[in-house]
């Protein structure tokens, strides 16, 4: 059961086809240039190398948000258009829960962190020692936010130690370090951004146990309503006051 | 190569409207699926990219299936998938691009990139059989106010620009400053059918150093200006003459413009694209002009005129013939030059 994963959900573009319990080509890149331009190019590239034909794919995993809006898009756009085409399922995994899974068989805290701007991050809070747990799922919240809820999170699950990935880091480390009470490391930079490997693999878990949307019904989960309808609740509440 | 009966599924995403059509040879509509969103724009008095480029990431796949059916064929009879990939909004623009990429890529058919402008002046090929190149075309949208000469199907000279705002911005931003509310063109029309024309003389949206181009800012303040010494003075401002005379100051200038360019390039046949084409005061006073200069005018029905696919698989059909196909590394280009 072949699957394939993208992941475009920030800086990094990753396209990846698994198979059960191995990983046959994964395609990543983290620089400067437009998903748009490169994630069906990178796709073309594996699809050729490895002889695989998109006809045997089960499923598409699509990393689903949060991130950055049009980064979500252009994943999502290639995502439902090889789902119509190919007349195939999608799954739809959430950003940071794949993220997670960078860290494996450890008993700290994961933190993966993405630079929401305007200073907050979207993050969530998961263990993974052998299998991944969702301690706390997707949000956008600051930095402090994110602290007071990792202390609770910490006490609770007697953790002791916090890992932290993501393209937060380099945004939030001095801070982090400077702030956080609890012991922390940050994930090192082979394990530190989004993968579609990840993606995919979840993916695999998820259709499985039977977790998956038409190519039609896919849409990002933003976690963030658009500018104009944030400046519109503030005046509507400005009005009800 | 065939060269008959070539269907292309073309997307279209570039501002507002999420849509989808199935064109045959260039001319045959067999299907134009339009879902617009601007219900939700108007409340924030104009298209918001943001929420624009949301909507059509969760209508798009519905759109294409839409235009597939109507169109009673299946992605088999599909030749080509052609999108719109600029100018417009980015965001916007990437969700169709995207998408058609994808689609060609999985269903392995080639991918024709289409100027959104080009497609607008396309449009005019739908109902008019007979019209081919040469012909002038004047394009006027909330985005576009050119006038172009199409030499042939893949060749066109831009020969007049708006040196500011697009006419149809023009009529936004004055429909609103009136309390006339969005969209602008539509409303400014109607009412100006209630006004007198030559109540108010605004300058005329023409430059000093061009024969052809266009500035629509002057008349734009003039009308602000008016208003506002209107309220200064508490003076009552009859909105439907407001309206009318200053739709007459764009629309006498679009014409004229227009048919000095045909009769100085000789073309007989006169077009009209984008959405500010179906202005009723703009098609009268065009028709009018035309036919004192001997010149036919088209122009394509309401439905051609604001955003459609049905126009992007026209333009895209003669890139089809052209061999001009797009790879996978075709990017959404918003200032896209025609």
């Amino acid at each position: 059961m072949k699957i394939l994963g993208i992941e475009s959900a920030a800086l990094v573009a990753s396209v990846a086809i698994i198979d059960e319990n191995v990983t046959i080509a994964e395609y990543t890149t983290n620089f400067k240039k437009t998903h748009s331009e490169t994630l069906l190019p990178m796709l073309d590239e594996i699809v050729k190398i490895t002889g695989i034909s998109l006809s045997e794919l089960s499923a598409i995993a699509v990393s689903g948000g949060p991130g950055s809006f049009t980064g979500l898009r252009i994943g999502a756009a290639s995502a439902k258009g090889l789902g119509l085409s190919l007349d195939l399922p999608l799954i739809h995994v959430p950003t940071l829960d794949a993220m997670a899974l960078n860290i494996y068989s450890s008993d700290a805290l994961i933190v993966p962190i993405m630079d929401a701007r305007r200073n907050q991050v979207y993050t969530g809070i998961y263990k993974n020692d052998t299998k991944l747990e969702v301690k706390v799922p997707s949000m956008a919240v600051s930095v402090d936010e994110l602290f007071e809820i990792l202390k609770e999170t910490d006490a609770k699950e007697k953790a002791g130690r916090a890992i932290f990935l993501g393209d937060g880091v380099p945004v939030f480390r001095e801070y982090i370090d400077k702030n956080l009470e609890i012991s922390h490391d940050f994930a090192p930079a082979n394990l530190n951004r989004q993968r579609a490997s990840n993606i995919a693999m979840l993916g695999m878990e998820m259709l499985k146990s039977g977790n998956i949307i038409s190519a039609d019904d896919m849409r990002p989960e933003y976690l963030r309503k658009s500018q104009a309808e944030r400046e519109r609740d503030v005046d509507k509440t400005d009005a009800d006051l | 190569m065939k060269k008959n009966n070539i269907k292309i599924l073309a997307i279209e995403s570039s501002c507002d409207e999420t849509a989808a059509a199935v064109v045959e040879d260039g001319r045959k509509v067999l299907s134009n699926i339009i879902s617009s969103q601007i219900d939700l724009h108007t409340i924030y008095g104009g298209v918001v990219p943001e929420i624009a480029s949301r909507k059509h990431i969760e209508n798009i796949n519905f759109v294409i299936r839409d235009a597939l059916k109507e169109a009673n064929v299946t992605f088999d009879d599909i030749d080509a998938v052609a999108v719109t990939y600029g100018p417009g909004l980015v965001g916007a623009l990437l969700v169709g691009v995207g998408e058609a990429k994808a689609l060609a890529y999985g269903l392995k058919k080639p991918l024709i990139g289409v100027h959104h402008i080009k497609g607008h002046v396309f449009a005019n090929l739908i109902e008019h059989e007979n019209l081919m190149p040469p012909f002038v075309c004047l394009i006027v949208s909330g985005g576009h106010t050119e006038i172009a000469i199409v030499k042939d199907y893949n060749d066109f000279e831009i020969v007049a620009t708006t040196r500011d705002d697009a006419a149809g911005e023009a009529f936004d931003k004055v429909a609103r400053s009136v309390g006339l509310g969005y969209p602008g063109g539509p409303k400014i029309d109607k009412a100006a059918k209630l006004g007198n024309p030559f109540a108010i003389e605004f300058p005329k949206a023409r430059v000093n150093d061009s024969k052809y181009d266009f500035s629509f800012s002057g008349v734009k303040s003039a009308v602000l200006n008016y208003q506002n010494k209107a309220n200064m003075t508490g003076e009552k401002i009859n909105v439907n003459d407001l309206a009318a005379s200053f739709q007459r100051a764009v629309v006498e200038v679009l014409v004229e413009h227009t048919v000095t360019v045909a009769k100085d390039y000789n073309i007989k046949n006169v077009a009209m694209a984008g959405g500010v084409a179906s202005n009723t005061a703009l098609r009268s006073l065009m028709e009018e002009k035309c036919s004192e200069e001997g010149l036919k005018l088209h122009f394509p029905s309401p439905v051609y005129c604001t955003d459609n696919a049905a126009m992007i698989g026209v333009a895209a059909y003669y890139e089809y013939l052209n061999g001009n196909f797009k790879d996978l590394t075709l990017n959404a280009v918003p200032n896209l030059e025609l």
